[in-house]
């Protein structure tokens, strides 16, 4: 079974959920490193994606929840974080066309979107610690998972397995890219924020996916 | 946290109706997105000249909005970047059929937002350039860093480039002006004490009583090395050397030195910097031909301070001198 746009909201839903109860960790690991506001970004962005969700017409597709998502992060995250997301949920929009339903194979291909996007727009590559170094293993999982057969809520898990990875990986790293690049050698030794919050949010969707009979 | 707030969550939307409020004559206030519009914007046939950036810098940006500086800033959360609606909605209601310019600080946020607006604002028609501002000597401008950040010399580029384009300047020459100003200005930081974002409740980091952490940047993001706290002339040296070093500045130049508090420094300290500053400049036969003192680009309510060097000719010294009517800047009117 697919992912239907009940299905692509739900998931939205739990991410600000997420974001919500981890606002204070993404805080915390962007004073380190960073200046403080990535958890307070992400959850203002998420809460105003909610009060959407509950106020207006429901999206019809996928691609126009994931479209209405991509533009309300844009205009109320700010930071980096703000235009990188938005630009990565505006790609897999795209990349879902007008398809009523996701399959598995769908949604590997709106995550490498995604992925697209973010390097698009933010020119990061793997090494740099940042969102990227989670996204990018991910995106590879999905596949793998997706070419072998797996349900969406599989090719999920496995993506967020590998983001968990990924953004673990991000520790012993010197930031080259974002605020983090700023302290040089004493970017070392801590977790970027940015590549957690991609491994909560693609956690999220894994387990909204796997919450219903998807 | 002691601060005259009555909630974290509000401390932009309210400071802004205040600011309205103080200078009803200068400017005027959008709320939903948040932007700051010279008065009598949009003026027409000039081109439109935008900033923006995290609010917690103050006066920065919203300050500078008015005749000879900015036509519209856009104030973001406590240190963070403004969304790309805000910049929109700045170029809509600055519009004068010249064009907009955006003067953007070099931080990866306030870049991806400026840019996607800026794209969204092509894609509607009206012709926008964009200035990265990068003039901090702390951070090594390399592949392995978001290059260097955008500080004081800010303040002296919207100064300067707002001139331009009220004395009628077109849109090409406004750029061309800005990355001859940023080309040609340097800027370094200490901080003696850290600041606190209101929805984050504590210091960025700790100093010791003894410490002070030189190149800061103005965000509380830490910065090139921790020393010893010094007397005021070690401190103003630690700024000043590596200013001088790295455009260079050398003997016969003239220049602009503005001293800055980071919001918790009073003026008294910070003319004992200024007057040491003078004193170094004269003795390697820099010539100070203008200068600015007093908290412009700060840090909420961080002791600490910064120096920024700007190479002049005669025509920037003209442009700086021409009438400004700032909440912050105010002369010749
Ligand atoms: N160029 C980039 N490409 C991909 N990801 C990036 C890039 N720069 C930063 N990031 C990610 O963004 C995260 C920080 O996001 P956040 O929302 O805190 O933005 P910010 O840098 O603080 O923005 P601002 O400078 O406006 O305050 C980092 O942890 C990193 O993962
Ligand atoms: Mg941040």
């Amino acid at each position: 079974m697919g992912c239907s746009v009940e299905g692509v909201v739900a998931a939205l839903r739990s991410a600000a959920e997420v974001v919500t109860a981890h606002r204070d960790e993404l805080v915390e690991l962007d004073r380190v490193i960073g200046d403080a506001d990535h958890g307070e970004n992400l959850k203002r962005g998420f809460t105003a994606l909610v009060s959407k969700l509950d106020l207006s017409e429901p999206p019809a597709t996928p691609s126009a929840a994931l479209k209405l998502a991509a533009t309300t992060l844009i205009s109320t995250v700010g930071g980096a974080a703000g235009p990188l997301y938005g630009t990565a949920l505006l790609r897999a929009a795209t990349s879902v066309g007008d398809a009523a339903e996701l399959d598995a194979a769908g949604v590997a291909a709106a995550l490498r979107a995604a992925l697209d996007g973010v390097v698009a727009r933010g020119k990061a590559e793997p090494g740099d610690k940042t969102m990227v170094d989670a996204l990018t293993p991910a995106v590879a999982a999905a596949e793998a998972a997706a070419a072998s057969g797996s349900t969406v809520a599989e090719v999920l898990s496995a993506a967020a397995d590998a983001a968990d990875e990924g953004a673990a990986s991000t520790v012993p790293l010197v930031a080259r890219k974002g605020r983090a690049s700023y302290l040089g050698e004493r970017s070392a030794n801590h977790l970027d924020p940015g590549s957690r919050s991609t491994a909560l949010l693609l956690r999220s969707f894994a387990e909204s996916a796997g919450g219903g009979d998807r | 946290m002691k601060k005259i707030i009555n909630d974290p969550a509000t401390v932009v939307v309210d400071a802004l109706h205040g600011m309205a409020a103080a200078h009803p004559d200068l400017l005027r206030v959008q709320t939903d997105p948040a932007v700051v519009v010279r008065a009598d914007a949009a003026v027409h046939g000039k081109v439109a000249v935008i900033s923006g950036g995290g609010s917690g810098h103050e006066p920065l940006h919203g300050g500078f909005v008015g005749m000879g500086m900015l036509d519209a800033a856009c104030p973001g959360p406590v240190f963070t970047s403004p969304t790309p609606d805000q910049v929109q909605a700045a170029v809509t209601a600055t519009d004068g059929g010249a064009g907009a310019l955006l003067l953007v600080k070099n931080y990866t946020g306030d870049v991806l937002n400026f840019e996607t607006a800026a794209e969204l604002a092509a894609a509607e028609g009206t012709e926008v350039r964009t200035v990265l501002i990068d003039d901090d000597v702390a951070v090594k401008d390399s592949l392995y860093t978001a290059g260097r950040r955008g500080v004081g010399g800010t303040v002296l580029v919207e100064k300067i480039v707002g001139a331009a384009a009220q004395r009628g300047d077109d849109l090409d020459a406004c750029e061309a002006l800005a990355r001859r100003v940023v080309a040609g200005v340097r800027s370094m930081g200490v901080a003696l004490t850290a600041c606190t974002v209101p929805h984050v409740g504590e210091p960025s980091f700790t100093l010791a009583d003894d410490e002070m952490e030189i190149g800061i940047g103005i965000h509380g993001e830490p910065g090139r090395q921790r020393v010893p706290m010094e007397p005021a002339d070690g401190i103003v040296r630690h700024l000043l050397d590596p200013i001088l070093e790295d455009l260079p500045f050398v003997e016969g130049d003239r220049v602009l030195l503005f001293t800055n508090s980071m919001g918790g420094t009073p003026l008294v300290e910070l003319y004992i910097a200024h007057g040491i500053a003078e004193r170094l400049l004269a003795e390697r036969g820099i010539t100070v031909e203008r200068r600015l003192v007093g908290p412009y680009i700060t840090s909420l309510e961080m002791q600490g301070m910064s120096l920024t060097v700007l190479r002049l000719d005669d025509e920037l010294v003209e442009l700086w001198d021409a009438p400004v009517h700032t909440a912050a800047l105010r002369w010749g009117v």
